[in-house]
């Protein structure tokens, strides 16, 4: 066949008809995408240090295991509130001329998805420990240290950030350790990561393909027996900052083995600090809102109480969803008001 | 962290004793070699030795050697039962005798005839496109197998330029575009001149790209370690202007090759040729569609991206090989491939199939819908030219098989064969909704990506290599040290994914039932420790690899002392000569 036989028509066939089909599944719906696209009216662009936290995000090749997009699967749900939408990435442009756009969305899992960390990790002490050593907070990471962000003094001036580092992972710095500016633009784009909420009135996307419960017995609530599994949620929400043991990190994190907090029978400071947060006290870090940003439930929030009042040697009297309940609902009031 | 010292540091300690490898054997080599050059000399003295005696020697001498030459070379004569008269067919019996039909578009390959001479220039490019990459290869992996070291030990080291996240695209690109894609274009080198029937077009073009897309994987690397990067789309890791090296160096080896079919000596098209031009057209347009420094606002990054990241592995990687493939194989079993319209069928369904799946990688994103639906019907039209691959290329073996144990050259080639089955057909796989919703962002992908960039085109590289070489310099490998590396680097790969296939099932099944992710990581330990071993096996055999290809191409041939009487006849007959002119 002449076709087959002459090379320029072959190869020019060949040619047009990738091209063709680049054009309808790449270049078209991406011209598309950027074109009809806005960003949500919620949103904010970055602040001039949050960018350049960015950029070392993106130096730093955090993409390689950590996404940003929350897909519309129920697995992804502990990730944000709501399953990505194109209007989520619609700020984000090219870094400059030399470098392509940086939408991170990532495809490798390694580490936790970062989309929502803003609201779920905000605490700028743990985030920067977390930097510096990430086993110091999480016994069990496998995540990089970045030490090169930070710098080791003598004394440190009134104005710089220093971080409490555990002695085990301290060897051999004298001095104090001080955070570099990048680090604090680092963690301030890693705090500037939320989602924005959907305008009122829109309804997400569903989360697909959820798991049936097993089903429980329904019998009184006051037993506790149907409550989640407090241990669970205990590592999920809380064990960042106060640790496995529960002893917290020194001149961090408090600690809840005999904590008063933890151990009185009146419960109303121990629910509202799981659900607004905490800054009382001058010696350790501000606790965020953990209750509120994770949307925890009061069969949540009871499990997770009862869990603290019980452990390593704590040995205080369960707590019934009802009391927790009631309290939740006055807090809720008061908030509002 | 300046104050204590470097190399206290274990991964400081790792990375000398990585580099301190190959470093021992370039001394166990340098010695060899030096004893190589003594036993030169000797041999040089041994022979001018007999060089004095050729000179004297007398007449009677020479008979008595000639004459001993002639009873050696006593042959019957084959005709000592049938006579010498020439056969009469009264009877007509010889008739209608079949001739064998030529297949269309198909050279025919004759058995047993020694290759044309190659010329010495295109075998210097060859072998230095094929020595760059084998480099990259060495050092890619090495980089690689200490990626796999950091996921069991991540305090090895903690200097920023040998961070995870800055090296894991070291790692990945240099495999890229140092080692696969040098040592592709520097064997299309030899199989698009030998299948058109004409000489390259230009050399020094060839050389010009050489350099070009090895400045590209430099600079490349070096940038990537410093922090700078496009902003960590995957294997679109290098900025553009390094990117455009490599695109330089394709498209003047594209107008090469281009040049040379057009100037090809016979009719038809080799189908070799459509996969090579074709693979090459392709990666400059997908190098230009991802790179183009003025559009992808937000989303529009992503979709070019799950295009740019899977065309440059299937219409690159994936068709040159195939095109390799399609001239090696045949060539190896001594007779044409089984069908070529099966490998017309495979070309035109995977270009049309292949294009679409891109954005499989981001199934369940904000991406439209439609386009992830379009993905996942391309994924499953995979399976035609897969199919259509596979069975081309077995069917082309059956009725061969008995080769597989005479040749070391083979074995790379069906490994090959039945990693782009199994590993195609698990990307096809790994696209349906549910299994993305296990696999999807688990080591997975990793262990999927080493099956298929490795078990396939690594592996058919290997064999091609294998084959090239030797015919190229004269020079074999030591046969026993191939053995090793394939069976190195097969076993390493099994450990290697075998369990990080395992795991991640386990992980992603954690991840859907809502489970803490830190227990996910912890879970997955045991998994990456035998990612580990498994690597350590894969690295083991890139160096006996390394050290084949020097033999291949550096092997000190001795000289040779005339001993028996044909040989030394021979000598005087040269001898003689000699003085005549």
């Amino acid at each position: 066949m002449d076709f087959f036989d002459n090379h320029k028509k072959l190869f020019r066939t060949a040619l047009a008809l990738f091209l063709g089909l680049t054009l309808i599944v790449a270049i078209l719906p991406a011209i598309n995408n950027q074109k009809n696209n806005a960003p949500l009216p919620g949103s904010a662009p970055l602040t001039k240090n949050e960018h350049a936290g960015k950029k070392s995000f993106i130096a730093n090749g955090c993409v390689a295991c950590h996404t940003q997009q929350v897909r519309n699967v129920d697995m992804d749900k502990v990730f944000g509130d709501r399953p990505g939408i194109p209007a989520d990435y619609a700020r984000i442009e090219r870094e400059d001329f030399w470098r392509n756009t940086a939408t991170l969305m990532g495809t490798e899992r390694t580490g936790p998805d970062l989309t929502n960390v803003g609201k779920r990790q905000p605490s700028m002490a743990w985030n920067l420990l977390h930097l510096y050593q990430p086993r110091a907070v999480v016994e069990t990471s496998i995540m990089p240290a970045y030490p090169w962000l930070f710098k080791v003094k003598k004394n440190a001036d009134t104005s710089d950030i220093t971080i409490n580092v555990p002695d085990e992972y301290r060897k051999g710095i004298q001095g104090e350790i001080v955070a570099t500016q990048e680090a604090l633009d680092l963690v301030a784009y890693l705090q500037s990561l939320k989602q924005t909420p959907l305008p009122t009135g829109k309804k997400p996307m569903k989360f697909l393909y959820k798991r049936e419960k097993p089903k429980v017995a329904n019998n009184a609530a006051s037993s506790g027996d149907n409550l989640p599994d407090g241990g669970k949620l205990y590592a999920a929400n809380c064990q960042a900052c106060h640790q496995a043991n529960g002893e917290g990190l020194k001149g961090a994190f408090p600690s809840l083995v005999g904590s008063q907090v933890v151990l009185d029978d009146d419960i109303e400071l121990f629910v509202d600090i799981i659900m607004n947060g905490y800054n009382a006290r001058e010696e350790y870090a501000v606790m965020n809102a953990v209750g509120t940003d994770n949307n925890l439930s009061a069969e949540e929030v009871t499990a997770i109480i009862n869990h603290e009042r019980t452990s390593w040697g704590n040995d205080a009297d369960p707590v019934t969803l009802e009391e927790v309940q009631k309290i939740m609902e006055f807090l809720k009031l008061t908030s509002e008001k | 962290m300046e104050d204590s010292s470097i190399f206290s540091q274990a991964g400081i300690i790792i990375t000398v004793f990585l580099i301190a490898v190959p470093v021992l054997i370039a001394t166990v080599i340098a010695v060899m070699r030096g004893r190589g050059v003594l036993q030169d000399h000797q041999d040089e003295k041994e022979l001018k030795k007999f060089r004095k005696r050729l000179r004297k020697m007398s007449p009677e001498e020479i008979e008595k050697l000639k004459e001993r030459k002639k009873e050696l070379e006593y042959q019957l004569e084959n005709d000592e039962l049938s006579g010498k008269s020439a056969p009469k067919d009264s009877k007509g019996l010889i008739d209608n005798v079949a001739s064998a039909e030529e297949l269309k578009f198909i050279e025919t390959k004759k058995k047993a005839i020694p290759r044309p001479n190659i010329e010495p220039k295109l075998t210097r490019l060859i072998l230095w496109f094929l020595a760059t990459a084998i480099f990259w290869l060495v050092l890619g992996t090495t980089i690689g197998e200490y990626l796999g070291i950091k996921f069991v030990a991540p305090d090895v080291d903690q200097v920023s330029w040998l961070s995870f996240g800055r090296l894991r695209p070291v790692h990945t690109n240099m495999v890229f575009w140092g080692w696969a894609s040098l040592a592709m274009i520097g064997l299309a080198y030899y199989v698009v001149q030998r299948v058109s029937n004409v000489r390259v077009h230009s050399l020094k073009i060839g050389f010009y790209s050489l350099i070009l897309i090895n400045a590209s994987v430099i600079i490349g690397s070096i940038c990537l370690m410093a922090g700078i990067n496009n902003g960590g789309g995957e294997y679109r890791e290098y900025i553009w202007p390094v990117m455009a090296l490599f695109g330089v160096g394709v498209f003047i080896s594209l107008l090469n090759f281009w040049k040379t079919i057009a100037n090809r000596k016979k009719k038809e098209i080799y189908v070799s040729n459509w996969y090579i031009v074709a693979a090459m057209m392709y990666v400059l347009v997908i190098a230009f569609v991802a790179y183009w420094p003025t559009w992808q606002t937000g989303l529009g990054e992503t979709i070019v991206q799950g295009y740019y990241m899977h065309q440059g592995v299937g219409m690159w990687f994936m068709l040159l090989t195939l095109g390799l493939m399609y001239y090696f194989l045949p060539q190896q079993l001594n007779k044409p491939i089984y069908s070529y319209s099966l490998g017309i069928l495979a070309f035109w369904t995977q270009i049309l199939f292949y294009t679409l799946i891109g954005t499989h990688h981001f199934i369940f994103s904000a991406i439209p819908w439609w386009l992830q639906t379009v993905a996942i019907v391309g994924s499953m039209g995979m399976v035609i030219p897969v199919i259509a691959g596979t069975t081309n290329f077995l069917m082309t073996f059956k009725g061969s098989w008995h080769k597989l144990s005479s040749s070391y050259t083979l074995p790379f080639y069906l490994i090959g064969i039945i990693f782009y089955f199994t590993g195609s057909l698990q990307g096809t796989a790994e696209a349906f909704r549910f299994t993305n919703l296990i696999w999807h962002f688990t080591d997975f992908t990793v262990a999927h990506s080493h099956l298929t960039m490795y078990g396939i085109i690594t592996f058919m590289l290997w064999g091609f290599i294998y084959t090239l070489v030797p015919r190229l310099t004269g020079k074999e490998p030591p046969q026993i040290i191939v053995g090793a590396h394939f069976w190195l680097a097969l076993i390493g790969l099994m450990f290697y994914t075998v369990p990080l296939m395992y795991g991640s099932t386990l992980r992603g099944i954690m991840w859907m039932d809502l489970k803490p992710f830190i227990e996910s990581v912890e879970m997955m330990a045991p998994y990456w420790l035998w990612r580990a071993i498994g690597g350590s096996l894969m690295w083991l055999s890139h160096l006996l690899f390394a050290y084949n290809f020097y033999v291949m191409v550096k092997k000190r041939i001795r000289k040779k002392v005339p001993k028996s009487p044909v040989e030394i006849l021979k000598a005087k007959e040269q001898l003689d000569k000699n003085i005549n002119y």
